[in-house]
């Protein structure tokens, strides 16, 4: 095909830098009145299905500090695996769950929570099923581009056991990056931008 | 600072995680989410600074414009300060600027805004590194991995080449296209000028999703 010859080029990504906060969560550092509410601050309607959990975890840098300057948005399918994006081909997803949220890590303790449902099982490419996962992107000062991972779930060890994408990771000691524990209700994901538990992050 | 990831990103083809995206209607923007010389503003007052407009379309790869695509803005001031705890510039804040802007393209991809030019600020990296004049962008096409986070610079402003943040670009054809060129044709005379931004967000790395658009 001729136009591949000549493709455009993806703009540069440049930093978030330290005032993300204005432009994508302005209500949360005190620019009131503009917007109504931040965006991406609640993903689950009052009648959504599935199980309702917890995501919680913080974004850590190299000398194990939490970043309290950061931003991280998720998105996900709903409780059966359909995608709430006009993109989705294979049916209509609960209307009362968004699947996408956003969320800046606590200035105080660098947290950030999700409140959101347990996903449902999408497919790969090849039309096996992959495990339940909810993906992520984390901006930051000092790192220049968005960086793109994945969340799964710790107690599915045979869903993530038999993850498309899970098993074509050739470190296998690195696998562990992307699970998050269960306690309760609750799931913990702690993001490493260095370090020896550096988090696995793709490039899509 | 110990922020970027050491290791190798993994490649991954996209899947359908990838590709699809949450939809944000025109309907969700209120009358002056796409004017910050306004939105912040007491009525009427209105931001000081010199009056622009910024305008452009976001493209894919292909040279099509992004229709539906989310584009969030945020700047400092006319002075160089932003409205931030964390801020410590001496320059003052202005009363009447919040920082904030956002737009959803059109059809063919087009967005606009209006808003004040925001002054150049030193930032504590060296002894003295100043940031050139610059507009931060979040844009958010039709799939997760089109997510995109930068910078949008102002033709001729002598310390773009200075600027530590650009020169992580290696390349200076990336730098020029990050860089919004002054349009006298769309400026509003006795008004604004206008900067033109174009945005190119990244192609499909799978053959599952370009079948997908070509069947569009
Ligand atoms: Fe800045």
């Amino acid at each position: 095909m001729v136009q591949s010859l000549n493709r455009l080029k993806e703009s540069a990504s440049q930093t978030a830098g330290p005032y993300v906060h204005i432009g994508l969560t302005p209500n949360f550092c005190g620019i009131g009145g503009v917007y109504d509410a931040d965006l991406g601050s609640r993903l689950v309607g009052e009648k959504a299905r599935g199980e309702r959990i917890t995501v919680r975890g913080r974004v850590i840098d190299g000398a194990d500090t939490p970043l309290r300057d950061a931003l991280v948005e998720i998105w996900q399918a709903d409780a059966d695996g359909l995608y709430n994006s006009p993109s989705e081909t294979r049916g209509a997803a609960d209307p009362a769950f968004a699947g996408w949220g956003r969320c800046a890590t606590d200035m105080d303790g660098g947290e950030f929570v999700f409140e959101t449902i347990m996903p449902g099982r999408v497919p790969f490419r090849d039309g096996r099923p992959m495990a339940p996962h909810i993906t992520f992107w984390v901006v930051a000062r000092g790192v220049n581009i968005g960086l793109h991972t994945r969340m799964y779930f710790g107690d599915e060890e045979k869903a993530n056991a038999e993850d498309p994408i899970l098993q074509r990771i050739e470190h296998k000691v690195r696998v562990p990056t992307l699970i998050a524990p269960r306690d309760g209700d609750t799931y913990r994901f702690d993001i490493h931008l260095q370090g020896e538990k550096e988090t696995i992050f793709f490039d899509i | 600072m110990l922020r970027s990831p050491q290791k190798a990103l993994l490649s991954l083809d996209n899947t359908i995680s990838e590709i699809t995206g949450p939809v944000f209607g025109h309907n969700m923007l209120g009358e002056l989410d796409d004017d910050m010389i306004f939105n912040f503003a007491k009525p009427g007052e209105s931001a000081i600074g010199q009056r622009i407009i910024v305008y452009g379309r976001v493209l894919d790869e292909r040279g099509k414009g992004v229709s539906g695509a989310l584009v969030e803005v945020w700047q400092a001031n006319a002075g160089g300060r932003y409205r931030h705890k964390k801020e410590t510039y001496l320059a003052p804040l202005d009363p009447n600027f919040g920082g904030c802007g956002r737009a959803i393209t059109d059809e063919d991809g087009n967005y606009a805004f209006r808003t004040i030019k925001p002054g150049p600020y030193p930032w504590p990296n060296g002894p003295n590194d100043w940031r050139p004049a610059h507009i931060h962008f979040s844009i958010f096409g039709h799939g997760f991995a089109q997510r995109l986070i930068t910078q949008m610079y102002f033709e001729g402003d002598p310390l773009i080449p200075l600027c530590p943040i650009v020169r992580t670009i290696p390349d200076e054809e990336a730098v020029r296209r990050l860089t919004a060129v002054l349009d006298m044709g769309a400026t509003i005379p006795m008004d604004a000028r206008a900067y033109k931004f174009d945005i190119v967000l990244r192609g499909r790395r799978s053959t599952l999703f370009e079948n997908r658009l070509e069947g569009n």
